[in-house]
């Protein structure tokens, strides 16, 4: 059979061949099954009930946190009086098992579906999960995913507790059907590590159990039985990332300590909680970015104060101890974000964004920083804000965050009172007062994109400027040197959250400046560490030093290239 | 027979999490009715479902009727969880 390509959306990283394993959870179970006797079908609803509780209590046990309490809420549901009511009242009527619990869990889910809180009504999903698992059960069907042997798995898309409990080292890659980057089939397998391709129109009618898959998570192709030749390239590819992963494992838990003695901290940048998992696999040893923009996008109301709280905790909870340094909101009229009404602003870049939106939109602002706050008992979090451009900026969202936790303490609400706070140095009257900035905050992170754009006038997604937006600049870096020299007298530490922190050359400079924390991408993480073990940090500093002397960026670039070169890590 | 009137100052209202610990502390309590009425509907306590589509949110009023050998003893329960904003 000729191999066939499929074109779906690249959600997870990675290369995976194997088996297909077809996951049909959804599939309907028999709905009119012969019923027995009203007294024996009472008799298997009992037992299918016993059954399910005592797999979702299994399940349970070996949980994280977040999923035993899903569980349980599940668990809850099972018990609970008024299922059991109307399964009865059904099978009174003459209904089988299956069908009475069929149509009570889909009355009890609509009834929850047409709840007006968007929180309450997902929790439909809660109540026909439970419904699926107790026909399963009554049906002799397996729920969940049930690998046996190494698989790619196929599906219309996967819900939480299809994947709980599932033996992470059978699973080779994922495609599904339906979904999109932001599913919690994409979160999950990116927190997993494992490739993974979803919204593959079609995929369900072409695979069958068993027939070979290769998934490519990087590009979203995903071939149905590779030819021989395909399958070869696939292998040798495979035993690539193979090699690449066990370097990189073994080098994960090295200290980004030059020759030297210089000890720079690496952390990850995350965009959703999942992400924090995959930093840390990748060595981070905190998170140094985690933009909290995830829950604002493609939705048509703001998240509540819960959603938030959970969102973080989750995000605390996967970092286990380590720093995760949360931003506070940074949209502005840019972003397409339609609930906020936000009007169109001539320059949105220097219009009203982050901050100056938060302290015109006191609700969302404090929202968030409640949240932020109670989810601070969960891990070591860091607060920071964005767009700082003033002294006032810092201590009227400082005083924001007084608030926030003031009210939770007046409300006996349980947060972490004094999480470390920070502020984003991407404007440059922020870098030039940064000694007095410096001396309010427990840390500074310059974020190099926004400060590049502001201090050379140029729009970095501007198709005509590409060559003029320079993060190596002079006038860039002697911003920063202001930056670490201020922090440093001040006994404050100082990061990078841009781009330029996860490209050696840029690392290489900002090492040379003095920066005490680099926060990148996770896939940037292992050659930064290879850089910075590589590179005696006298060199470094002198090769800054004399960077801060040119007048361009190409002459910035002409005396650091060597050095990269000679350490050869470029590449890679 | 007790009866008290409650506030939800939690910001989830009576979402899963408070909802569930509300249900697991009635059970606390077997030989005793408890009922929760938000405006013109009245559900079981030990229902989590119940309790759920009630969709109660942060600043609705709640009503908590308690009846039994335990009606006391139970309604100190609940109070101390809702005014203590769901901190299970």
């Amino acid at each position: 059979m000729a191999e066939r390509v499929l074109q779906g959306v690249a959600a997870a990283p990675g290369l995976a061949l194997g088996p297909a394993w077809v996951h049909r959870g959804d599939a309907p179970g028999p709905s009119a099954s012969a019923a027995g006797d009203p007294a024996a079908e009472r008799r298997r609803f009992q037992e299918a009930v016993a059954a399910v509780d005592r797999d979702l209590e299994r399940l349970q046990a070996g949980a994280d946190p977040q999923a035993r309490e899903i569980l349980g809420a599940h668990r809850l549901m099972l018990a609970d009086p008024e299922l059991h009511n109307r399964v009865e009242a059904g099978i009174a009527r003459g209904l089988g098992a299956e069908a009475a619990v069929q149509e009570a869990t889909e009355e009890l889910a609509a009834l929850l579906a047409g709840l007006e809180d968007p929180y309450l009504r997902e929790r439909a999903a809660d109540v026909r999960d439970v419904g699926r698992r107790l026909v399963a059960a009554l049906t002799g069907r397996a729920v969940g995913l049930r690998l046996e042997a190494p698989a790619v798995v196929v599906a219309r898309d996967l819900a939480p507790t299809d994947t709980i409990g599932v033996d992470r080292r059978l699973l080779l890659g994922i495609v599904t059907e339906q979904g999109g980057p932001t599913s919690h089939t994409a979160i999950l397998a990116r927190s997993w590590g494992i490739p993974a391709v979803v919204g593959v129109p079609g995929l369900l009618e072409q695979v069958q159990d068993g027939m070979t898959l290769a998934v490519d998570g990087e590009t979203g192709t995903v071939v149905l039985e590779p030819a021989p030749e395909t399958a070869r390239q696939l292998e040798e590819r495979l035993q690539a990332q193979a090699e690449a992963r066990a370097r990189e494992q073994a080098e994960a838990g090295l200290p980004a300590e030059t020759p030297d003695g210089r000890r720079v901290e690496l952390a990850g940048n995350a965009k959703v909680p999942g992400d924090v998992a995959a930093a840390v696999e990748r060595g981070a040893e905190a998170i140094g970015l985690l933009r909290s923009e995830f829950l604002f996008m493609g939705r048509s109301a703001p998240p509540d104060e819960e959603e938030q709280y959970q969102a973080y905790a989750e995000a605390l909870r996967l970092a286990g101890g380590r720093r995760v340094i949360i931003r506070t909101l940074d949209i502005g009229g840019d972003k397409g974000i339609p609930y906020l009404g936000l009007p169109r602003e001539e320059n949105p870049f220097l219009g009203v964004r982050a901050l100056r939106l938060c302290f015109r939109r006191p609700d969302l602002f404090q929202t968030q920083l409640r949240a932020l706050l109670r989810a601070g008992v969960h891990g070591r979090l860091a607060v920071m804000f964005p767009m700082v451009s003033t002294l006032d900026d810092l201590r009227q969202a400082r005083a924001a965050l007084e608030e926030a936790r003031a009210a939770l303490a007046a409300a006996g609400v349980p947060h972490a009172p004094a999480p470390e706070v920070g502020i984003m140095i991407e404007v440059p009257s922020a870098a030039l007062i940064a000694h007095r900035l410096a001396q309010e905050v427990d840390f500074f992170s310059i974020g190099t994109n926004d400060l590049v754009q502001y201090t050379l006038a140029v729009d970095r997604g501007h198709p005509e400027l590409t060559s003029l937006y320079q993060p190596i600049h002079p006038a860039v870096l002697r911003l920063i040197d202001e930056v670490v020299r201020a922090a440093h007298g001040a006994g404050k530490w100082v990061g990078v959250c841009g781009e330029m922190a996860g490209d050696p050359l840029g690392a290489l400079l900002l090492l040379g400046l003095g920066v005490d924390e680099l926060s990148m991408a996770p896939p940037a993480l292992p050659k930064v560490r290879r850089l910075i073990r590589a590179v005696p940090f006298r060199e470094a500093e002198a090769l800054a030093r004399q960077a801060l002397a040119c007048g361009t960026a190409e002459e910035v670039e002409t005396l650091a290239r060597p050095m990269l070169e000679r350490l050869a890590v470029e590449s890679g | 027979m007790v009866e008290r009137t409650f506030t939800l100052t939690h910001a989830a209202g009576l979402h899963a999490r408070p909802a569930a610990l509300l249900v697991q502390t009635v059970q606390r309590f077997p030989g005793t009715e408890v009922l929760v009425r938000k405006g013109d509907r009245e559900v079981s306590a030990r229902s989590l479902l119940s309790v759920l589509s009630l969709g109660a949110s942060q600043g609705d009023t709640i009503t908590v009727r308690c009846e039994g050998p335990q009606e006391e003893e139970a309604m100190a329960a609940i109070a101390r969880l809702v005014e203590g904003g769901f901190d299970g």
